[in-house]
């Protein structure tokens, strides 16, 4: 290793509004080494990785490249430095072919006026050969999702870059195409590039990288030559948090009752979940943890009729139900609060009270189709008082409110059809501690009324100080459950990542298999 | 934290009723300022005709923009009203020429009017283009059909029924029925969008349609017949032309379209769908009906005109935007 770190971040913070991502974080990066970096969901790996690419500006600190101060203001700037960053999310032209997606950013810093695209396809196709067998000439948008993946990859290897940032890159890749891309990292390693590799996959650390680097709560942590640690030591330190007792106490042992409430058999779709199979009991919260696109939103979205399922059945208090869309999921009494709370959750330009209504605008309706507005104001009015929802006034639209204000308001709307059951996709993604712990408390309050809870969340200490119990999923399929005296961080990231706590030669092959 | 303290007095709503009701008070005094300021410089101006001459030139259009207005809500717009409102008052006419009822005629220049709107709304749903680019072809093939039924010269309907032509030109008591029947329009929907459950559907979808959707909402259904009923009132406006100046004319509405989105958006409605209100339409016609009346008063010329409406619709909505911005802020 040369003396001279190729890319160097010295006490870089950045926050968003009051939210600190980043707090004075250091990190280094050795010429032709693989690093990881690993950390919980919304430790910070993310916000790092944008502000080297140039998508995010730091509001401290600074970025060093070859030792020399810089600023890197924009994704072009990165890759005037030799930076190139292939993001978890797919970022491609649906409508343009494989090489030209490739090509995207190395085109814009050719000088040649005109494209062409003979040349182009050629190179591309050589590029994308040492991946996977793609044909250049398709389009991205009758690729599968992990075929993109390898497109996007493969954009990145056509620009000369030194330092190449992967995030999450085999998420969505098969073992084979994850083995191919493996085989490649090493060789550009060799070739001197530098690598940042994120992952939660212990495995494909281990196998692959030379150190790695744990975040946590937005702070560095430790970085440690991989030789020098096991997956245990890495888990440990992504943790290492204390649970606080801001959460509501759980279910009692008296309290808790065998009655099941929904039963879910062997539900399939065909795609993205595997024959998944639960109960969930009256008054429990259940939880269902996992990495992000382990499928546990789909598991909840196929429950609920918004995804098609191919085979599986779902029986409330013991009767099947037949669900096509979630029509008739409201009305067999499931009701599920979407993770996109903007997108798919709540009507943001229109008032509370029409947004509390959606659901039950039926029962609202009196003689000539005509809404009956004090009943609507009645039922509005109701709700907001009972989940102590801070506002003007009923008539204020969504939008005036805060995150989490927002947030009871989209709950109350589940809640005026009267459910058995409600599914809550990241119920407090994005929303301050306070509101957080008051919607924590009304979920509890719903489970002891005898509805039935699943929360889906990504954040561990929610997980396990809510939850009387947790589903892991991994890759579509119940990893593992955890009752109350099992739960502990450790072991929810155990499941997720398909370590086991033993031995690590045989974390390897489990993964391999797998 | 107890749950008492939570909540900051629930009856304080009128906060956001102010603001609604700013945009609507704020046109009425832009009108307001516009027409003392053109008493002073046209002696013409605040005469009873002149008055009632605007009245009756927004009437018509008026019927069109609650159409429109509900259209931009659900998030749909349509291109192609120009148009529509021509062929109902081509066809209504060429069928009176060979000798129907004006009355029959009329009726079927209306159905034929919702059939566009279907075959508009087929496309928007089933197929799944966007309303823009259908009511675009709807608006030239439209057009066409107009073209093709008078082999592309105006009719002349003189002989039309004193009784049929009493709608465009008689009075009920002094009040011309035009301006009752846009009344009753005006008055119909404003409720309706306010009241009627079918018509909150059009909110919700227009607001956020996936979470429309997500809440069990048919949401194409909505749109399908929200596009039938502009289509539908569009044709209403054209036999009630035909009636006011006893001709139909191929080349006429060439352009309406555009006045018409203009006045809805300036009175509120969002291209981006989920709001919008009838009333600020109406204000929105008002207002370009006394610039056009005062320019003509003003002996502008016509060819600054269009510049001059052009330029007070893209203050009407950079300040609308604004202050939208401002808000959300």
């Amino acid at each position: 290793m040369a003396a001279q770190p190729v890319l160097e971040v010295r006490r870089v913070t950045k926050h968003f509004g009051a939210v600190k991502a980043l707090t004075e974080v250091d990190f280094l990066l050795e010429r032709g080494e693989i690093h990881a970096l690993c950390g919980e969901n919304g430790a910070g790996k993310s916000t790092l990785m944008n502000i080297i690419a140039g998508v995010l500006q730091p509001n401290d600190g600074e970025v060093l490249v070859d030792g020399a101060p810089v600023k890197i203001t924009s994704p072009a700037t990165a890759q005037a430095f030799g930076i190139g960053l292939v993001h978890q999310e797919i970022a491609l032209c649906p409508d343009a072919t494989v090489a030209e997606n490739m090509f995207m950013a190395a085109t814009n810093r050719r000088r040649s006026p005109l494209m062409n695209y003979g040349a182009l396809e050629r190179e591309a196709q050589v590029v994308m050969n040492r991946l996977a067998p793609i044909d250049v000439r398709r389009k991205v948008a009758v690729l599968t999702i992990s075929s993109q993946q390898l497109v996007e990859i493969a954009k990145a290897l056509t620009l000369d870059c030194r330092v190449l940032i992967l995030d999450e890159p085999t998420a969505a890749l098969t073992e084979a195409e994850a083995q191919a891309l493996f085989g490649i990292i090493r060789d550009l390693k060799a070739a001197g590039i530098s690598i940042i590799y994120i992952s939660h996959r212990m495995a494909e650390i281990f196998s692959l990288c030379d150190r790695v680097t744990v975040f946590r709560d937005g702070r560095h942590v430790v970085t440690e030559k991989i030789a020098d640690v096991t997956p245990d030591d890495i888990v440990r330190r992504m943790v290492g948090r204390e649970i606080s007792q801001l959460y509501p106490p759980k279910q009692s042992p008296e309290t808790r009752s065998d009655e099941t409430i929904l039963s879910v058999r062997e539900l399939s779709d065909g795609d993205r979940i595997d024959t998944v199979s639960f109960d969930l009991r009256r008054g429990e919260i259940l939880g269902l943890g996992g990495l992000i696109g382990s499928g546990r939103t789909e598991i909840a979205e196929a429950i609920c009729g918004l995804r098609a399922k191919s085979k599986g059945e779902i029986a409330l208090r013991g009767t099947p139900q037949h669900i096509a869309n979630y029509r008739d999921a409201v009305d067999a009494g499931i009701v599920y609060l979407s993770e996109d709370r903007k997108g798919s959750g709540v009507f943001v330009d229109l008032s509370i009270a029409q947004n509390i209504s959606v659901l039950d605008l039926k029962t609202l309706t009196g003689r000539l189709g005509l809404l009956n507005a004090r009943a609507e104001a009645d039922l509005a009015r109701d709700f907001v008082r009972r989940l102590g929802v801070r506002m003007g006034g009923i008539d204020m639209p969504v939008s005036s409110l805060s995150g989490g204000n927002q947030q009871k308001v989209a709950i109350a709307k589940q809640l005026a059809v009267r459910p058995q059951v409600i599914l809550m996709d990241e119920p407090t993604r994005g929303i301050d501690v306070g509101a957080k712990s008051e919607i924590h408390r009304l979920l509890r309050e719903l489970a002891e009324a005898g509805i039935g809870i699943i929360v889906i969340s990504s954040e561990l200490p929610e997980l396990l100080g809510l939850c009387d119990r947790v589903l892991v999923v991994r890759e579509g399929a119940i990893a593992g459950e955890l009752d109350d005296t099992e739960m502990s961080e450790e072991a929810v990231i155990r499941l997720a990542s398909g370590v086991t706590p033993t031995d690590r030669t045989a974390i390897g092959r489990t993964e391999n298999v797998a | 934290m107890a749950v008492d303290t939570m909540i900051v007095s629930e009856r304080q709503a009128p906060a956001w009723k102010r603001i609604g009701a700013m945009r609507e008070a704020g046109l009425i005094a832009i009108i307001l300022a516009l027409g003392i300021v053109m008493s002073f410089a046209s002696p013409h101006f605040l005469t009873f005709g002149n008055l009632r001459a605007m009245l009756m030139s927004f009437s018509v259009e008026g019927i069109v923009v609650v159409g429109m207005t509900i259209l931009l809500i659900v998030g749909g717009i349509d291109l192609a009203v120009g148009s529509v409102v021509c062929f109902a008052m081509v066809l209504a006419g060429s069928l009176f020429l060979t000798g129907v009822d004006p009355w029959t005629a009329s009726l079927v220049g209306i159905l034929a009017s919702s059939l566009i709107g279907m075959i508009m709304g087929f496309f928007v749903t089933v197929v799944g283009l966007n309303h823009f680019i259908t009511s675009l072809a709807g608006m030239v093939i439209v057009r066409g059909l107009c073209l093709v039924f008078t082999k592309g010269t105006p009719l002349s309907l003189f002989t039309l029924p004193a009784s049929f032509k009493a709608v465009g030109q008689g009075t009920f008591h002094g009040v011309p029925y035009v301006i009752l029947i846009f009344v009753a329009v005006v008055m119909l929907f404003d409720f309706l969008l306010r009241r009627a459950t079918a018509f909150r559907k059009v909110f919700y979808t227009g607001s956020n349609e996936k979470a429309a959707l997500y809440s069990g909402i048919k949401t194409k259904q909505v749109k399908f017949w929200v596009t039938v009923l502009c289509s539908t009132l569009a044709g209403v406006a054209g036999v009630i032309y035909m009636s006011r100046f006893g001709a139909a004319t191929p080349t006429f509405g060439v352009g309406m379209e555009l006045n018409i989105i203009a006045a809805a958006v300036i009175g509120g409605a969002s291209l981006n769908g989920g709001s919008g209100t009838i009333l600020g339409a109406i204000l929105g016609i008002a207002l370009l009906s006394v610039v056009t009346s005062s320019l003509i008063l003003l002996d502008v010329s016509v060819y600054w005109q269009d510049m001059i409406k052009g330029c007070i619709l893209l203050a009407a909505v950079s300040i609308d935007h604004l202050l939208h911005k401002r808000k959300a802020a």
